[in-house]
Order: C-alpha cells, then sequence, then structure tokens
C-alpha cells in the first residue's frame, strides 16, 4: 500500500473539487512522480467505495528539443536575419553560423534576405526588410504554454514535420469521490469472524470486496460413474412405465435358454466359437425342464406350432454348452417359461439392464462385454402397433419423439423391427434399438396359451451413454482405462434434456 | 448382416428408374434393407492402400447395401432387382421349375462313393442351360457365389458350390474322397499340375483361399469330384479344378454343392444359386433348369434342383390381428404378392392361400407371412396404440440394495468405477498371490486374448487396474464398484452363479486402513447391522495371501464371514504396477438382502 500521508493528500485535493480530477494534475500539484500517484489510486481503490477512478488516455503536443530551443532563442530564419548588419555579409560567413543554412534557405523563401553573386568580394547577404515577425517561435511558444489548442492542425502538423513538435500520448486516472468517499482511511476486514458477531463489530468494520470471478474450492466428493447413472436413468424410466426387473445376474448361461429356446438353429452363426464365448470350466450345464426341452427339440428338429421347424438333427450336447450369455433375452427366456407354468397367464412387463458378452473384434465402439437394455411385455393380442406404441413412449421418455421402423431380420423375432430416431445435430436417421415380436415357436413349447403375444425390444447402454457424454472411444468410459477426471466432471444424468 | 455392392447406374437400368440417393435409401428402408454406403471402387482403395494405389481405379459409383442375413435370395444385383421390382409391383415373381433333359436324353448323374463318409458326406447337383452371359453378369455370378459361401455356407464350413463349363466335362460324374497325395489336377489361375499336398501348402499364403484349409487339412482323404474321363472338377470346398472353369462364352453350367451334414442349407444353397440364375437369364426363352441325379453310397437316388412350392393357407384377421390394421382379405393378399408370397382369396370366409417360393426357405410359419404383409403395408403406416397392460412394477432386490449404496458411497467420498467382468487368469491368481485353483473361477474355452479366460471371481484387480491407469491423478484415490463375480456352484443348473460384491481401494502414501475401516463402519451402519460380535458385525485379524501379513482382518456379520479387508500385500501393488500403499475392502453384500 502506498504510504498513508501520500493517499489522504490525495483525498484532501478531491474533497475540494467539485467533479473529478486528473491523476496527472494531482501529480503537478503535489509535486511527485505520476507513477505513485497511480499506486495510491489503486490502493484506495482496493479499500472499497472510497473513490472511483476511470483510466483514461490523452493526446498531447509536446516540443521537440530542437522546439524548445527555438522558442528560447528563435527560429533559424530569425536567426539569421538578426545576425545580417545593414551593409550585409558574405555568403559564407553566414553558412559557418550554427543556423546558417537552413535559416538562410527559409529567409531566402521569406523573402527576408537577398543574396548578391555579383558583389565583390564574394556573395553577399543582404535585409530586404527593416523588420519580421517569428511566427514559428510565437506558435511554439503557444504550445510551450498549453495553448495548442490555438493552433490550427495544419500548422501544428507542419510543425511536427519539422520535427520541432511531437505528439504524445498519456494515461491517466480521473478521480472521483466514491459511495462512501472519506478524507480518513479505515483498514478492511477479510471475514466476519465469530468476535465480530459476539461482538457486533461487524456493524462499523469495512469488508474486503470478494473476487467473485474466481472459481471456488472443488469440494471433496465421490462421483459416480457416468455409465452407471444412465443405467440408474433407464431403470427409473422402466420402473415409471410399470415394468418389473429380471433376475439377471448370471452371467454363465447354457446355450439352451441362450440359443435353443429362443428357436435359434443350433448352426446359426451366433453359436460359432467367433462369436460367443463357450466356457471350458464347467463345460456342461446338467438341469434342464424335461418336457420343455423335449418340446423344444422337437420344434427345432420336425416343427409344430405351425411351423416346418428347421428340420435338423437337435443334439442336446450342443444345448448343454455353458456360455458368456450374448444376450440378456436368456433370461427373458427363463422368466417366460417361468411365466408359462403358473397355473393361470397373468400379464407381464418385464426389463433389464445387465451386461451381455460377444467374442467379437474390439474397437474403438466394440468391447467383447457391454450392457443390454431390454424391455418385454406378455399379454394377450398385442400387436405390432403396440410394440411400436411402447417404443414411441419409451423413446419419448429419452427425450427422442421422432421415431421410423425399419423391417429386419433376427432368428427369434418375426417381425422384427430395427428403431431409428432422427438425429438433429447429424441431421439424420440413426439407429437407435432393435425390437421385434417374439416367434411363436419360442413361445408355444414354453406352455404359454395361443392367443398370447410377447413383444421386446432392445438396446445397448453405452452407446446413449457415449452420445451423451460426448465419449468417442468406448474405452475410456468402459473399463479400467477409464479417464478418472471425466468421471470427476460428468455432469448428472437427465435423458430428457 | 451380408452387403451387396452394386453398380448404381447398373441398377437403376435393371430398375428402368432413377433414383436419387434419398430416393433410394427411402425404397431400401422400406423394403427392411439398409443403403449404407455411397462410394466407388477408387474412393475404397483411397481408403484401404492410399492415393497412389487408386490412380486409375474406377469412378463408378457403387451402392452398398445391407441385406437381411435370412434374405439370401437378394444377394446380387439380379435377385435384389427382382425383389424391388415385384415389391414396386412392377414385375411378377418368377416362375421357379425344373426340367428334364430335352429330347428325352439322360439327365447328368454325380454318384456318391463311401469314403467320402468321413470327411465330406453330402452333395447336390444341378444343370444350367443355354446360359447368355455378359461381362456384368459374369462378375454378378462369380461375386453371388462368393457372397454365399461367406454367408449360407459358414466360410465354406457348412456347404461348398462348384460350378463348371458342362461342355467341357462329360458325366457320370463321381464324388469321391483319396489320399492328399493321389489327388493331381490343374487348379484354377495355376499353370501347371500339383497334387493335394502340394496345394495345400501353396495356399498356406494365399489371402483368399488359407482361410479354408483348416476343413479338410487334417483328414487322412480329400474329397474330390471327378467326371468320366478322369476330370478333376473341384476339391472341395478348397478349389475348383482349371479345366471346367466357367468363361464368359460358357453356355451349359454344371453345379455342384458338397457339405458336411446334408442339412436343409445344402439343399438350400443349390436352390438359391439356381433361382438367381432364373432371375440373370428370364428373358431368354430357351434357358432352362435342367434336374440332375444324385447316387448316394447306398444306392439310395434322389433328383435335384427341388423347386418345391408350398401353400400355406391363413385368415385375413390374424393377419390384421397380429400386426394392427384393418385390411380386406384382398388387399392383404396383394400386399403379400408383392413380397414374392404369390397370394389369392380362397372364397371361404377371409381365408388367404399363400404360395410359397422355393427360394423363401425362411418362411416357416405364418407369423413370416404375417411379417411380410406388415412389411409390403409399411411399418411406418401402422397406427402406434399403448397395449392396455396392467402390471405393477417391482424391483430385483439385489439391484435396488446396489442403487442405495452407490449413492451412499460416493456421498462418503470414493468414487465409481466400472470394470470388466472378464479377465486374466493372472489377474485374479498371481498378482493377488492366489492359486487359480483356489478362485472357483469359471474359465473360458476359446478367449481371442488372455484379457478374456476367465471370469471375475473378485472386483479387486479391476479397481487396481483402474488405479494403475490413473497414476497421474492426484492423490488420495478413492474408488469403489458393486457389481457381480461369477464363482463355480454345482447346486445351480450351470454349474456357476453371479455373487454381488462390494468392493473399494484407498490409494495415497500411507495406507490408509483407517479409512477402509471407517468406510466399513459407514457401509455397516448404512445397512443398519450394529457392531457387535453375536448380532452385530465385527472384524478379526486373518492371514490372506494378498494382504500384508499382520494387516488384514476378516469381516463377520452376524456370525457369518462376508470378507475382508486390510493393506495390500506390497507384491500384489508392484504385480498392478502401483508405488504407494494401498488398502482395500472386499465384501459380499448379498447377505444383506
Amino acid at each position: 500500500m502506498a504510504d498513508t500521508g501520500l493517499l489522504e493528500a490525495l483525498l484532501r485535493l478531491l474533497e475540494k473539487v467539485d467533479g473529478g480530477i486528473d491523476s496527472q494534475d494531482v501529480a503537478a500539484d503535489l509535486g511527485v512522480d505520476h507513477q505513485l500517484i497511480v499506486g495510491a489510486v489503486k490502493s484506495l481503490q482496493a479499500l472499497g467505495e472510497v473513490i472511483s477512478a476511470e483510466q483514461k488516455s490523452s493526446k498531447r503536443w509536446e516540443l521537440t528539443g530542437e522546439g524548445r530551443e527555438i522558442a528560447e532563442q528563435g527560429s533559424h530564419e530569425a536567426r539569421v536575419f538578426n545576425a545580417i548588419p545593414d551593409e550585409g555579409l558574405p555568403q559564407n560567413e553566414l553558412m559557418k553560423m550554427p543556423s546558417g543554412k537552413v535559416g538562410f534557405s527559409k529567409a531566402m523563401s521569406n523573402k527576408w534576405i537577398r543574396l548578391d553573386k555579383a558583389h565583390e568580394g564574394g556573395p553577399r547577404v543582404f535585409k530586404t526588410v527593416e523588420t519580421i515577425e517569428d511566427t514559428v517561435r510565437d506558435k511554439l511558444q503557444l504550445v510551450q504554454k498549453g495553448l495548442s489548442a490555438k493552433l490550427e492542425d495544419k500548422e501544428k502538423n507542419e510543425l511536427k514535420k519539422r520535427k520541432l513538435l511531437s505528439e504524445v500520448t498519456v494515461k491517466s486516472y480521473w478521480i472521483t469521490k466514491g459511495s462512501s468517499f472519506s478524507t480518513t482511511i479505515t483498514k478492511q476486514e477479510t471475514e466476519l469472524t465469530p468476535e465480530m458477531i459476539a461482538s457486533g463489530s461487524w456493524k462499523e468494520k469495512k469488508f474486503k470486496p470478494y473476487n467473485f470471478e474466481a472459481m471456488g474450492v472443488a469440494p471433496d466428493c465421490g462421483h459416480l460413474h457416468p455409465l452407471m447413472k444412465v443405467r440408474t436413468q433407464f431403470r427409473q424410466i422402466f420402473l415409471e412405465m410399470g415394468f418389473t426387473e429380471m433376475p439377471t445376474n448370471n452371467f454363465i448361461e447354457s446355450s439352451f435358454w441362450n440359443f435353443d429356446s429362443l428357436f435359434q438353429p443350433q448352426q446359426h452363426p451366433a453359436r460359432d466359437q467367433h462369436d460367443t464365448f463357450f466356457i471350458s470350466d464347467p463345460a456342461l450345464a446338467h438341469e434342464f425342464p424335461q418336457d420343455y426341452l423335449e418340446r423344444v427339440k422337437q420344434v427345432h428338429s420336425e416343427g409344430g406350432y405351425g411351423s416346418q421347424g428347421y428340420k435338423y438333427d437337435w443334439k442336446i450336447e450342443e444345448a448343454q454348452k455353458n456360455l458368456l450369455r450374448t444376450h440378456t433375452t436368456a433370461v427373458s427366456a427363463r422368466m417366460l417359461y417361468k411365466l408359462a407354468q403358473q397355473e393361470k397367464f397373468t400379464p407381464v412387463k418385464y426389463f433389464s439392464i445387465d451386461r451381455v458378452f460377444r467374442n467379437e473384434t474390439l474397437d474403438a465402439t466394440h468391447l467383447a462385454e457391454f450392457h443390454q437394455i431390454e424391455g418385454v411385455v406378455a399379454d394377450y393380442g398385442l400387436t405390432l402397433g403396440n410394440l411400436m406404441g411402447i417404443l414411441h413412449q419409451f423413446f419419448t421418455k429419452l427425450g427422442i419423439t421422432k421415431l421410423r421402423f425399419k423391417p429386419a431380420y433376427n432368428p427369434y423375432t418375426e417381425p422384427s423391427m430395427e428403431v431409428f430416431s432422427y438425429h438433429e445435430g447429424l441431421k439424420k436417421w440413426v439407429e437407435v434399438g432393435n425390437s421385434g415380436v417374439f416367434r411363436p415357436e419360442m413361445l408355444l413349447p414354453m406352455g404359454l396359451p395361443e392367443g398370447v403375444s410377447v413383444i421386446a425390444w432392445g438396446l445397448s447402454l453405452e452407446r446413449p451413454t457415449m452420445i451423451k457424454y460426448g465419449i468417442n472411444n468406448i474405452r475410456e468410459l468402459v473399463g479400467h482405462k477409464v479417464n478418472l477426471q471425466m468421471v470427476y466432471d460428468s455432469p448428472i444424468c437427465r435423458l430428457d434434456s | 448382416m451380408p452387403t451387396v455392392s452394386v453398380k448404381r447406374d447398373l441398377l437403376f437400368e435393371a430398375l428402368g428408374q432413377k433414383y436419387t440417393d434419398e430416393e433410394f435409401d427411402e425404397l431400401c428402408f422400406e423394403f427392411g434393407l439398409e443403403l449404407d454406403e455411397i462410394t466407388s471402387e477408387k474412393e475404397i482403395l483411397i481408403r484401404e492402400q492410399g492415393g497412389e494405389k487408386a490412380e486409375g481405379a474406377s469412378d463408378v459409383v457403387l451402392y452398398k447395401i445391407d441385406v437381411p442375413a435370412n434374405r439370401y435370395d437378394l444377394l446380387c444385383l439380379e435377385g435384389l432387382v427382382r425383389g424391388l421390382q415385384v415389391f414396386k409391383e412392377k414385375l411378377e415373381a418368377p416362375r421357379y421349375k425344373r426340367v428334364s433333359p430335352a429330347d428325352g436324353g439322360e439327365p447328368q448323374r454325380l454318384v456318391i462313393t463311401e469314403e467320402t463318409a468321413s470327411v465330406r458326406p453330402h452333395a447336390v447337383a444341378a444343370v444350367l442351360r443355354n446360359i447368355t452371359f455378359t461381362q456384368e453378369r459374369y462378375e454378378s455370378f462369380i461375386e453371388l457365389q462368393e457372397k454365399l459361401h461367406q454367408n449360407i455356407c459358414r466360410k465354406r464350413t457348412l456347404v461348398a458350390i462348384g460350378t463348371h463349363d458342362l461342355d467341357t466335362i462329360s458325366g457320370p460324374f463321381t464324388y469321391t474322397a483319396k489320399p492328399p497325395g493321389e489327388i493331381r489336377f490343374k487348379p484354377l489361375s495355376q499353370s501347371r499340375e500339383y497334387t493335394a499336398a502340394e496345394l495345400m501348402s501353396l495356399y498356406k499364403t494365399d489371402s483368399h483361399l488359407r482361410h479354408y484349409l483348416h476343413i479338410i487339412e487334417n483328414e487322412p482323404l480329400y474329397p474330390v469330384i471327378y467326371d468320366s474321363n478322369g476330370i478333376v472338377l473341384s476339391m472341395p470346398p478348397i478349389i475348383n479344378g482349371d479345366h471346367s472353369k466357367i468363361s464368359l462364352n460358357t453356355k451349359n453350367i454344371f453345379i455342384e454343392c458338397t457339405a458336411t451334414d446334408l442339412t436343409k442349407v445344402n439343399c438350400v444353397t443349390l436352390i438359391i444359386t439356381v433361382c438367381l440364375f432364373v432371375c440373370f437369364n428370364t428373358f431368354f426363352i430357351l434357358f432352362r433348369v435342367e434336374e440332375a441325379e444324385v447316387v448316394y453310397p447306398d444306392g439310395r437316388l434322389s433328383v435335384y434342383p427341388e423347386l418345391a412350392y408350398r401353400t400355406e393357407t391363413l385368415s385375413g384377421d390374424f393377419i390384421n390381428k397380429r400386426v394392427g390394421i384393418n385390411e380386406s382379405a384382398e388387399s392383404i393378399a396383394q400386399l403379400l404378392t408383392r413380397m414374392c408370397l404369390r397370394s389369392e382369396v380362397s372364397g371361404e370366409g377371409d381365408l388367404i392361400q399363400v404360395e410359397i417360393p422355393p427360394t423363401r426357405a425362411d418362411v416357416i410359419h405364418a407369423c413370416d407371412i404375417m411379417e411380410d404383409a406388415a412389411i409390403a403395408y409399411g411399418f411406418n403406416n401402422i397406427v402406434r396404440s399403448t397395449p392396455r397392460t396392467y402390471t405393477v412394477a417391482n424391483q430385483l432386490p439385489v439391484n435396488k440394495l446396489t442403487e442405495l449404496l452407490r449413492q451412499d458411497l460416493a456421498a462418503a467420498g470414493f468414487t465409481e468405477a466400472l470394470t470388466f467382468a472378464l479377465c486374466s487368469e493372472e489377474d485374479i491368481a498371481d498378482k493377488l498371490r492366489k492359486n487359480i485353483t483356489e478362485t472357483r473361477a469359471v474359465h473360458i474355452s476359446n478367449p481371442k486374448t488372455a484379457d478374456f479366460q476367465v471370469a471375475r471371481t473378485s472386483l479387486l484387480p479391476g479397481l487396481l487396474k483402474t488405479i494403475a491407469a490413473n497414476r497421474k491423478m492426484p492423490l488420495p484415490l478413492k474408488l469403489f464398484e458393486i457389481s457381480d463375480v461369477v464363482l463355480k456352484d454345482e447346486t445351480k443348473d450351470v454349474g456357476a452363479r453371479n455373487n454381488r460384491r462390494l468392493c473399494a481401494v484407498y490409494y495415497n502414501k500411507s495406507p490408509g486402513f483407517e479409512v477402509i475401516h471407517g468406510l466399513l463402519d459407514r457401509v455397516m451402519q448404512l445397512l443398519d447391522v450394529k457392531p457387535g460380535r453375536n448380532q452385530g458385525y465385527h472384524i478379526q485379524a486373518a492371514e490372506d495371501s494378498t494382504f500384508f501379513p499382520g494387516r488384514c482382518a476378516e469381516i463377520f456379520s452376524c456370525g457369518k464371514s462376508i470378507g475382508h479387508l486390510g493393506v495390500l500385500h506390497p507384491d500384489v501393488i508392484s504385480r498392478f504396477e502401483l508405488t504407494m500403499p494401498c488398502s482395500a475392502i472386499d465384501i459380499d453384500i448379498e447377505p444383506f438382502l
């Protein structure tokens, strides 16, 4: 802080004026360097509303060194004129004067003097007028007195061209009284203390203002993973729509429930080693509902329930093979089978969000494991139009209202539809999920009544999360290579905004 | 999903109409296809091999179209055009039929010997007469075979197709199997004869054929087809002979399909090949599909190709009710006809008779017919309605508990990690200083890399790997995960079960056992379990090889062990490429359900 004496001197000066004062003038008045006054202004500003100061810059004309010399001793041409006696002066002598060369040509062009080249004894210079008026000197003297405004711009520029004047920029403050102006200085408090509250002294204190531009201190906290935040929201949506959560906590599944029960033939490419992780230990499942298994075998190999079947030699050995489930639909199959065992059919709505596994080639958007979101509705007389209607409601809750459906192929649903939504950012339709009506060859062997339809849809949890949080590489989101800073910084998840 | 690549201008010429890209995309979408990419050979080369290689390549616009996996009949330009034209009601679906040889000749015959039984015991055959190839059709035909091999033939493991210029060979043909040393012929695109054994080593480096070698490589006998003069037609599923190769001038074709199984697939492949040929040649009056006989080792004789049409009868009401529309039987019949399922109203009530062509092996139930009606009606023209199904929602208890605990663990200052359920044996055993046999781990038989050898038996390795990948973050690192591990369990039908666990780690310059211990106390408080020996929870010193000796305790709740906590063993820390002390807790939360 600048010394208090100077601060108070400044405040006293300010007290006397009506409007404000310029810091340059203050410096001149107090006879101190302008920089000290600038320091004093800043110190006073930090005290709150004592003063207010506005930085301004102004331009001012100043004499150059040569200009000052002229203002004192006259212009070169005047000095030349005054040096010439009535009888004249030899030119070579005149040229020896300091102002000789410049003064001679200027005086000549002003027609104050003349040159007699033919004079005996060499060229000689004579006055041509009695008196002269030294306007250059007069103008410079005006500027020196601070009256440069009296000169026209043209005149000033001419003098500038002769390097007699220069224009300089001056930075200064325009200082006015603040809302709590006072000529005495009180020290400001940084924070409110318990003592001040107890004594009431806060009432008299001045408090140092806060810098509201700075960031706050980050709270010491834990964070939820963004994918799990999105999962929570999807769970919430299903629960809002009256869907009951399925027990998907069984990553290991038999081929029977993962494929056969869904009427997926045993030679289907998805059952290939290249697509599915099979289990070497425990390699085989050993317990199936026997009569149901027989019906599954029959519908695959011979048909039935209105179906031609696939007409191949269905093998129990293939159905027994354990694997990491490739979809949560394996659990849906178990649940629908369980439902069919009820004495009387009751309509159900099921959902699940859990991990599934594919022995696929990995890239920026595909991992060997991902989360599948699945919804299933079983009731009498459900139509394809119902499936589209419920998908419309589901996606509306995600903030997606423009949907269209493309015919697709799925081994266990018929009809099958891919769900596309219009992406406003990309300006095109993008696939957002898959859906369909479960085949009768899947439902009837379970024992579900003939008129019951089961509609279902699925999507991945990762894809909407990556879009939501702007993540391009799935490894930055899922798995140990996650960027924890991203986890720390990720906002809450509201899917519909 | 198979992709067919077709030249746009040829496609439009065949369709007799020009479309903008958007219009064609729309048509595809409606029909259940996807215009995946618009490109050119040049663009593809630039992308795959760089600008230099692409110089001089064709600029002709290519459409890459995704075809659903069940629609093998759309796998080439001709089949695609036929399907779309019928859909647009511009053409009628073709009739597929086979004929006996002209002027009362004998059908071609393929005799299967019993030696094939051990390696590739099945074969079917057909003959095509009076083909007219153009350059484009020829290329399309070659590409079609390749597409079929990749898709329905499952990379030739199920079926291999061989096509031959019938005028260069003479039947009857013999399908047999011989030791590799005894098979000798000049294969396609080679200039001399090789033995089968030589061919196998020759093709080891062939970027295309090497993928098929494994199918017969280790067999003592290789399959081979000869004509009556001992000329080799093919050595399925690897390569055809050069002698009978198809050219632009080929007029008559002999097709053989061989397979390991007499699956339906085998017959379907033959049918598809033949039928797409019909689409190629539909305008040539002389073109015909001629039957061929196959004689089995047991003397049985079958005639192929089986181009059988089947008729199904269903009611208009069934379709209306399943789709959610209200159309007359007549208009439904018209919708189905547009999908190549020729249909008419039978006259009895609203019954519709639907004829299933041999190409549509995927139509096996009334629901498949219903789908085609819905597609022709237009999925997006169906009124969307909300089902009136009334149900009350329930959460799965273990997930409900997990959701609640996650929130409060984050509130306790720990950050949630999400790690893989699959990992290497090393992660759950060596790195944790455990023996793999004591882990009760489920093992994967076909992992592509070590990262997928086992299902995790602990959440700890994933959390430690997460820390290792985030060593630049400011300390301390406090992570948790509540998720499933997988353990062998003989009481379950599949012999394994998931177990929901809670794991948390504290990583800092000091071990912070008290922090992790405090977290246990907080979790127990949240679960409303009080400290105490009997009805409450307590910890007691224990030895566990993952933890530093003397710095590990076992956690008991209501007298039952639920997990461990402690300071990790320095070897564990360094095996996960970490440098600071670390404490951890790992508990089973299922007892608290």
